[in-house]
């Protein structure tokens, strides 16, 4: 598995807002990246930070070595967003001109902006921002993807098919159904394997 | 199926927690306690999830003293235990520890501190690590996810061989990280319980367990201290990487080491700079210190939060100074590091570089402007209670009731979710200006309410959560009753520990091992100590009102008002929505109501927004969870609630 993809050390961001699955999603990647024989490291804050915050789970993926939980300002490889706004929050912290972002475009508007306090860029600005500060970047509406799978909370897993599909990271839809078969009841595979494939078909 | 009991040899990815946790049950741990607090849970949760298949005994105490109490005693039978808490969990079992640490213990005993730099979830960056120093107890401090499982192991082989509690202390960044590791063997065979008292009190493992006579055994501890200090002078937790003569020693300890070496990777140091990691943090082994302070001119010390290593290494060089030497130290104390908050390895790269004058290769300017500009489009995402909360009802409901009552009253806060009305006012309509320590609230309102005769007369109230209740609030309340305190005493009462996850506590029907136990209801407590109780439902806006207006409106006595609601978030309510909620636009007036968007601008639901087009409110279906709230509080009526999704 490790000679297929040559790999330094790989950091990937994984972002959004308390209660999207950030935290299964990033297991979940972790999970399959240990078992192909990588050293990872997650760090992560969750707790009151959940409610309704910022949230982030920070990847590192190393052939050989334990990493630092947080990554270093500037070295992120690849940020995944399960929300644009915070997507483009982490990859003015810890973005470089070589780095990759894959974003669900549907935003969940900040308190602030619900109040009509703060404006909340429009979707074609943020995607702007993207194009000036990323190598590539891939936008897809996985909410939208999950409602037709009945909730909202299936958008991580499109998120996750979709990553599969963009090559960044070492592993593929066999690696996930291993993963998930170990941690999820049968009938709940069935359905997170559907929002995988859901997410591989959004990236063209 | 569970990952917790994996074979030995085989490779897992472990939460911190969770390797602590693993560490535990290598060590043939029989009993566990704790009380919820983040970063510290999953250390409890998983052991509870295995208890069964190992035979252990799990419980959620009702406060961290008593978890203490609870694992001394197991301890004190010979069998090895372990109590968890987060670092505001070690200062209130802390008076009991005093007088553990003096008695001494028998079966090895661990106090795992899993604390918060930084304060990421808390409501203070306070560390427990002076305790150790204070009360002379072994600390250990892992530094990755496999030490997080071998010392945890060790520290109970430590505790066994001093007689005496370990410290095992994680933070946030260890706790709440994942990583590799390596899982050793877990033993076969349990011991049994035996409490031994009628021999000589000297005796440490026949003689009573008391802490005198005190001198006398207060020296017997120090002398076995020189034994684990012997101990840690070999030990391989404590390894140096870098150069044979380094042009900077870093000594450093727990997460940092990790930002340290990276700092180091980040700056092309590795071959000029050395890290001594200790993972034995008290007492410092001085002979291993001595060696590798003659290695060098400058030291850097990196540690969260308080220069705890920084002073003691102070002491002891300037005892070895005829050996190593007059040396520069950089730490806290000169502000190299920055003296309150989290590091992480650009901070430590930034003090590394300033000693040596060492630049780091940094983003082009064009690139800096660029994110510069998007910065600065990008709204602040406050913390708030989730949709479908029961705290937003509560304190609509306080507001209100504060409102009509027109004296100003205010409420004292407590530890909980709903604290989140103290840390972002408009989030609890401004009206919890205090925050401190769990059951606080109460004893703060006690206090608030007798200084009528210096002219103080607005109405307290003050709230607790159902855990809190039960955790410290109980005494305070007492002593509201019998001084007499005119307080209205709010619980926030929904169902569960839930800021930290749902665990159970002393007001439900099963424990940490899933087992039926007999709840402690909050309402026959308030009613034994004498006070008058209320029993409400917080989505009943005009109901909670009444009562609490009433409430306000009685003088001389105290009141306590029970709110009962489950958590959004509770596993009982989880995606299932009672109503689904829509805004009748034709109903609904927008800009020209009078309310002046009192929906989105005052209540402060993230499910309901407003829509710039159309200048109307809009519920948000894919973030509403169906409480049906808001249907109250729009003037119009505008905000229709349909049962069923």
């Amino acid at each position: 598995m490790k000679t297929e993809v040559k790999i330094i050390t790989k950091n990937l961001i994984l972002t959004g807002v308390g209660g999207q699955g950030n935290v299964l999603a990033s297991r979940t990647l972790a999970g399959m990246l240990v078992e192909a024989g990588y050293v990872v490291t997650i760090g992560e804050t969750f707790g009151m930070s959940q409610r309704g915050g910022s949230v982030m789970s920070h990847l590192r993926i190393s052939p050989n070595e334990v990493k630092s939980p947080q990554i270093p300002y500037g070295q992120a490889d690849v940020i995944v967003g399960l929300e644009p706004l915070e997507a483009l929050r982490v990859l003015t912290i810890y973005g470089n001109p070589q780095i990759c972002v894959l974003s669900n475009s549907r935003p969940v508007y900040p308190i602030g902006v619900i109040t009509g306090e703060l404006p909340y860029p429009p979707p074609e600005m943020i995607e702007a921002a993207f194009g000036r500060l990323c190598e590539r970047y891939w936008m897809i509406d996985a909410t939208a993807a999950a409602l037709r799978f009945g909730n909202p909370v299936f958008s991580n897993i499109i998120m996750i098919g979709a990553l599969a599909q963009t090559g960044l990271l070492p592993f593929d839809r066999r690696m996930f159904e291993r993963e998930i078969r170990k941690t999820l009841p049968r009938d709940k595979c069935v359905v997170n394997l559907m929002a995988f494939d859901a997410g591989v078909s959004m990236i063209k | 199926m569970t990952k917790l009991l994996s074979p030995a040899n085989e490779n897992v990815l472990f939460l911190g927690n969770e390797a602590i946790a693993r560490g535990a049950l290598e060590a043939g741990l029989a009993v566990a306690s704790g009380y919820p607090g983040t970063p510290s849970s999953e250390v409890i949760e998983a052991l509870a999830s295995v208890a069964r298949k190992r035979n252990l005994y799990v419980e959620w105490s009702v406060n961290e003293k008593v978890a203490l109490e609870v694992a001394a005693a197991a301890s004190f039978a010979e069998l090895r235990s372990m109590a968890v808490m987060k670092q505001n969990g070690v200062n209130v079992a802390s008076d009991f520890l005093l007088h553990l640490t003096a008695s001494g213990t028998r079966g090895g005993l661990v106090l795992v501190s899993c604390e918060d730099p930084g304060a990421l979830s808390s409501v203070n960056e306070g560390e427990s690590r002076y305790f150790a120093r204070m009360l002379e107890m072994p600390l250990l401090e892992p530094a990755d996810f496999q030490e997080a499982k071998d010392l945890t192991k060790w520290a109970f082989e430590l505790s066994e061989q001093i007689g005496n509690v370990v410290m095992l202390r994680s933070v946030t960044r260890m706790s709440h990280a994942s990583g590799n590791v390596i899982c050793g063997k877990l033993p076969v065979r349990s011991r049994r319980a035996k409490f031994e008292y009628g021999g000589a009190v000297m005796d440490s493992q026949t003689g009573p367990m008391i802490s005198t006579p005190v001198v006398a055994k207060h020296l017997l501890h120090q002398q076995r201290l020189k034994v684990i200090e012997e101990l840690f002078e070999r030990s391989s937790f404590n390894r140096y990487i870098g150069p044979a003569k380094p042009d900077l020693l870093i000594l450093t300890s727990s997460a940092c080491f990790l930002y340290a070496k990276e700092a180091l990777e980040m700056l092309h140091l590795q071959k000029r700079v050395g890290i001594l990691k200790l993972g034995t943090t008290w007492p410092l082994p001085p002979k291993l210190l001595k060696t590798h302070l003659q290695k060098t001119q400058q030291i850097l010390i990196v540690e969260e939060v308080m220069p705890f290593l920084e002073e003691q290494v102070k002491v002891l060089a300037s005892g070895m100074s005829p050996h190593v030497g007059r040396k520069t130290f950089f730490g806290k104390y000169d502000g190299a590091l920055p003296s309150a908050g989290e590091l992480n390895p650009d901070i430590v790269a930034g003090a590394i570089g300033a000693i040596l004058k060492v630049k780091r290769k940094i983003l082009s300017k064009s690139y800096l402007s660029e994110i510069k500009k998007a910065t600065e489009m990008i709204p602040v995402r406050e913390q708030t209670f989730c949709a479908g909360c029961p705290h937003r009802a509560s304190f609509w409901n306080i507001h209100t009731a504060i409102a009509l009552d027109g004296r100003e009253g205010f409420v004292c806060g407590d530890i909980g979710c709903y604290s989140m009305a103290a840390l972002s006012p408009a989030t609890g309509y401004h009206t919890m200006p205090t925050l401190h320590s769990m059951g606080s609230g109460t004893g703060l309102a006690c206090g608030f309410a007798k200084l009528s005769q210096f002219d103080f007369h607005k109405p307290v109230l003050t709230v607790c959560g159902d855990s809190t209740f039960y955790h410290a609030v109980i005494p305070a309340l007492i002593n509201a009753q019998h001084n007499r305190a005119d307080i209205t005493f709010i619980v926030l009462d929904n169902a569960g520990t839930a800021m930290t996850g749902f665990q159970p506590h002393p007001g439900l029907k099963v424990s940490a091992l899933r087992e039926a136990v007999p709840p402690v209801d909050i309402v026959s407590i308030c009613q034994a100590i004498g006070v008058q109780v209320a029993v409400s439902d917080p989505f009943d806006l005009s109901a909670t009102s009444k009562i609490l207006t009433s409430f306000l409106a009685e003088r001389g006595s105290v009141k306590a008002l029970i709110l009962r609601q489950a958590c959004a978030l509770s596993p009982e309510k989880k995606g299932k929505k009672p109503y689904t909620m829509q805004v009748n636009e034709e109903l609904c007036l927008g800009d020209a109501c009078g309310c002046n968007r009192l929906c989105t601008r005052i209540f402060r639901c993230p499910a309901l927004t407003w829509n710039q087009s159309r200048k109307k409110a809009m519920v948000d279906e894919v973030i509403c969870a169906g409480c049906g709230v808001c249907a109250s509080i729009c003037p119009q009526q505008a905000i229709v609630k349909y049962n069923g999704t």
